[in-house]
């Protein structure tokens, strides 16, 4: 029970913390302000959590939300329909890496890794320097302001209701999940686990599109190197939202909360509490042990 | 039931001669398969009619499950054919199986722990999909749960991954019953009460009777041979990858069938040997409370002695043995452990094996400080360990260096016993170590254990066979987690025990 609501209550913890640091951050605006990138972190922690769902890992995540911003800030500005299809097609190279993956049973961290370098070496092809531009549409949905609940938190909400709904609710989703926890009874019951691996990968792409397009909507010009540091990020929202790394146990909503926490943790809280910004990676890390030790030795309690 | 097969059948092509073609379920004919060099098959013709329950019987490692593989289309013969209701299935498969209504409940678990009970039901079926089936799944799984185990306190919302494995086992059973649009005729139940207690798989046997007097079909398969012997029509006994005999039930008694599978008879002879009488029981071992326990009773097992722990499954037998574990290495209240602790684990497969190693590997665990020769572990005095207990306990491998998955079930577990013999303890506790284990096997297990007795071992032996209990010098009997009767062995029987399980909520 008290595991089920861990991921809520480090979100609120942070947020206690912050509220006693600055009470004036607790304000449309401050939500606003300091969830603003909580928004792609989110979208890849749900793609990462897609691929972790069927035991599997993907690394390349943060070099591919790089790549698909380079996309977004060149191509889908000047050449719409080159842009779109640039895109699609990098869902299907994930497609086909979920399908090389089941097909020759391959770890899926030595391919992600090895891909964590084509999509950089992309990108780096793409936009060898900062620069670009986000198209005007994706700057007026991300500069969007909802009355009385920051932009962020309807985006979070849409986005773990979405997801829940999709892969806990449906019953696809069922299969999905049910292949990351028992694969030779879900191939027993005559299902496709290529299918099924297949279907993981590509709603990774799709969200590491998603991903890749807001964070661009957001900083209005793109960076080979933006994306980099989500792979982590995306790992640890998923953990810290209460997934595991096999056994297909893993949850949209807590993933979505483990990112919101994430966020406000990473830069927000440490610059409240005066960390000059040279600690905060560290600090960052410290504070990611904290959280996740604190989970393990909750569920070991209550097994 | 034609006339023909009055008598036992040996399978030399006889058994093709009756019963009409059209009557039959399912048909194999000269099936064979080959896994390497291993011949798991040698050519069996087997046959299940509409409204017959066969009782399929055999060691570990003679065939049944490679055979009813195929016949749940899970593997596909080398040669020989499959024919259902008289056509001849020139590619059989899994999805075709389910449109025929053939269904399997495999011998090791296969739902998936982390989805629940209502969700687990919707992966069979295909066809609970599109709005309000998680509704329909839930009141499924139910409705069937509720018509095989009355009284069960099983919820289609609950996650199996917390359920206890008797639970698992009962919505396994269960869902292989639901139906949607795909037909049922026959479902093959592998080992289906190895996780049961007393009363629900008597429950679940009941049900088979009236599921096959509604003239659907099922294929039994059980080491406890009063199951097959009470609830088969017809009985197939296969040895080495062949069917060595095959006749109505009522032609078999116990001893045949244990003789037709090879197994020697030596009931008789441990019967004996326990009616000689024991030597005075030697110094304290272990003096134990479950936690739960308000009155004054407590466990008491003294050297040379075998305690059994009786009851229905899950009632603290298995907590309280792993306390007692527990309290080998940290002092706890109420838990008195004089010697070193080894515990043969229930789950071999998640509690026991570790399924990288090999045989040796996994029997030499228990007692690295003996096998030490420096800082390193001396591969000569493993495999000295591995080869003493591979001849004591009979473990039947070309290679004790091959992996342990190479073992069949019963081998493997003989492998967890010799790795708790093999080492120092004093003590060993045994958390239910036979279930699905054959009984060739458990008769070797059981002489082993009164040997080691004699020597002055102390065994704590958790058990749903109450035949098992035979073999104790003292049985304890839990209910919800405390000690409701203690039973020297001339006192014991299975009304008492059952008396005991079921009796006054003390």
């Amino acid at each position: 029970m008290l595991r089920s609501l861990l991921p809520a209550l480090s979100l609120a913890l942070v947020l206690i913390a912050i509220a006693w640091l600055n009470p004036r951050a607790i304000s449309y605006f401050g939500f606003s302000l300091m969830l603003n990138l909580a928004i792609p972190i989110a979208l890849a922690t749900i793609a990462q959590m897609f691929v972790i769902a069927g035991n599997e890992l993907d690394l390349s995540i943060g070099t591919f939300v790089g790549f698909v911003g380079c996309v977004t800030a060149t191509w889908l500005k000047d050449a719409p329909l080159l842009g779109v299809v640039i895109l699609l097609g990098s869902i299907g190279v994930y497609a086909l890496l979920g399908a090389l993956i089941h097909l020759r049973n391959l770890p899926s961290i030595v391919v992600t890794l090895g891909m964590s370098f084509v999509w950089q070496g992309m990108a780096i092809l793409i936009l060898p320097k900062p620069g670009g531009k986000a198209p005007d549409w994706l700057l007026a949905l991300m500069a969007f302001k909802p009355p009385f609940i920051p932009f962020p938190i309807v985006a979070a909400l849409l986005i773990a209701a979405v997801v829940h709904f999709g892969l806990m609710r449906t019953s696809y989703g069922v299969i999905l999940r049910g292949s990351g926890g028992n694969s030779a009874a879900l191939k027993r019951a005559g299902w496709s686990l290529l299918r099924t691996k297949i279907a993981l990968f590509a709603l990774t792409g799709l969200f590491g599109v998603l991903s890749g397009m807001a964070l661009i909507g957001i900083t209005t010009s793109a960076d080979a190197n933006i994306g980099n540091g989500y792979t982590l990020l995306s790992i640890a929202g998923v953990i810290l939202g209460g997934g595991e790394f096999v056994g297909g146990r893993v949850s949209p909503i807590g993933a979505v909360i483990g990112a919101l926490t994430l966020a406000l943790a990473a830069s927000p809280l440490l610059t409240f509490m005066h960390i000059p910004p040279d600690w905060q990676v560290a600090a960052n890390g410290a504070i990611l042990i904290i959280v996740l030790a604190a989970r393990v030795l909750i569920s070991r309690r209550e097994r | 039931m034609p006339e023909a097969n009055a008598d036992i059948i040996m399978p030399d092509g006889a058994e093709k001669l009756f019963g009409a073609v059209s009557l039959d379920i399912i048909r194999l004919d000269g099936a064979e398969k080959h896994f390497g060099a291993v011949k798991a098959l040698a050519g069996v013709d087997f046959s299940v009619r509409a409204g017959e329950c066969v009782g399929l019987v055999g060691h570990n490692g003679a065939g049944k499950s490679t055979l009813m593989h195929m016949v749940a289309g899970t593997l596909a013969p080398d040669t020989g054919q499959i024919a259902v209701r008289g056509g001849v299935e020139a590619s059989y498969s899994v999805p075709r199986a389910q449109q025929l209504g053939i269904r399997c409940v495999f011998q090791e678990l296969s739902l998936c722990p982390n989805l629940s009970v209502a969700e687990n039901t919707r992966i069979n079926h295909a066809s609970l999909n599109g709005f309000g089936w998680r509704r329909k799944a839930a009141d499924l799984i139910a409705a069937k749960l509720d018509e095989i185990f009355p009284g069960h306190s099983i919820s289609a919302s609950d996650i199996v991954g917390d359920l206890s494995i008797t639970s698992r086992q009962m919505v396994e059973v269960a869902r292989a019953f639901t139906v949607t649009q795909e037909p049922l005729e026959l479902v093959i139940l592998d080992e289906p009460t190895s996780s049961l207690d007393a009363h629900t798989a008597g429950q679940l046997l009941a049900f088979v009777r009236r599921f096959v007097a509604a003239g659907k079909s099922c294929i039994l398969i059980s080491h406890v041979l009063g199951e097959v012997l009470g609830n088969a029509d017809r009985i197939v006994v296969m040895r080495d990858g062949k069917v060595v005999a095959a006749g109505q039930a009522d032609q078999f008694d116990r001893d045949r069938l244990v003789t037709a599978m090879g197994g020697a008879a030596a009931r008789e002879k441990a019967a004996a040997e326990i009616a000689s009488g024991k030597p005075e029981p030697g110094p304290l071992r272990v003096r134990a409370r479950p936690a739960r326990q308000q009155d004054g009773n407590e466990l008491v097992a003294r050297a040379g002695e075998i305690i059994g722990l009786a009851g229905l499954a899950g009632h603290g037998q298995t907590d309280l043995l792993l306390a007692i574990f527990a309290a080998a290495s940290r002092a706890r209240t109420g838990i008195e452990v004089t010697a070193p602790v080894a515990l043969v684990a229930g789950d071999r497969q998640s509690d026991g094996i570790f399924p990288q190693w090999s045989i040796a590997e996994n029997i030499g665990i228990r007692s690295l400080a003996r096998l030490r020769n420096g800082l390193l572990i001396s591969p000569q005095r493993e495999a000295e360990l591995a080869e003493l207990w591979q001849r004591k306990i009979g473990i039947r491998t070309p290679d004790m260096n091959n992996n342990i998955f190479s073992l069949s079930g019963g081998n493997q577990q003989k492998a967890l016993f010799a790795r708790a013999l093999g080492s120092d303890a004093k003590i060993v506790l045994m958390d239910d170590p036979m279930r699905g284990v054959d009984i060739g096997t458990k008769l070797e297990v059981y002489d082993l254990v009164r040997e080691e007795a004699r020597h002055g071992r102390t065994f704590l032996w958790y058990t749903t066979e109450t035949e098992e209990l035979d073999n104790c010098d003292h049985i304890y009997v839990f209910k919800n987690g405390r000690i409701v009767a203690n039973l020297r062995r001339d006192e014991l029987t299975e009304e008492k025990i059952i008396q005991s399980s079921f009796g006054e909520a003390a």
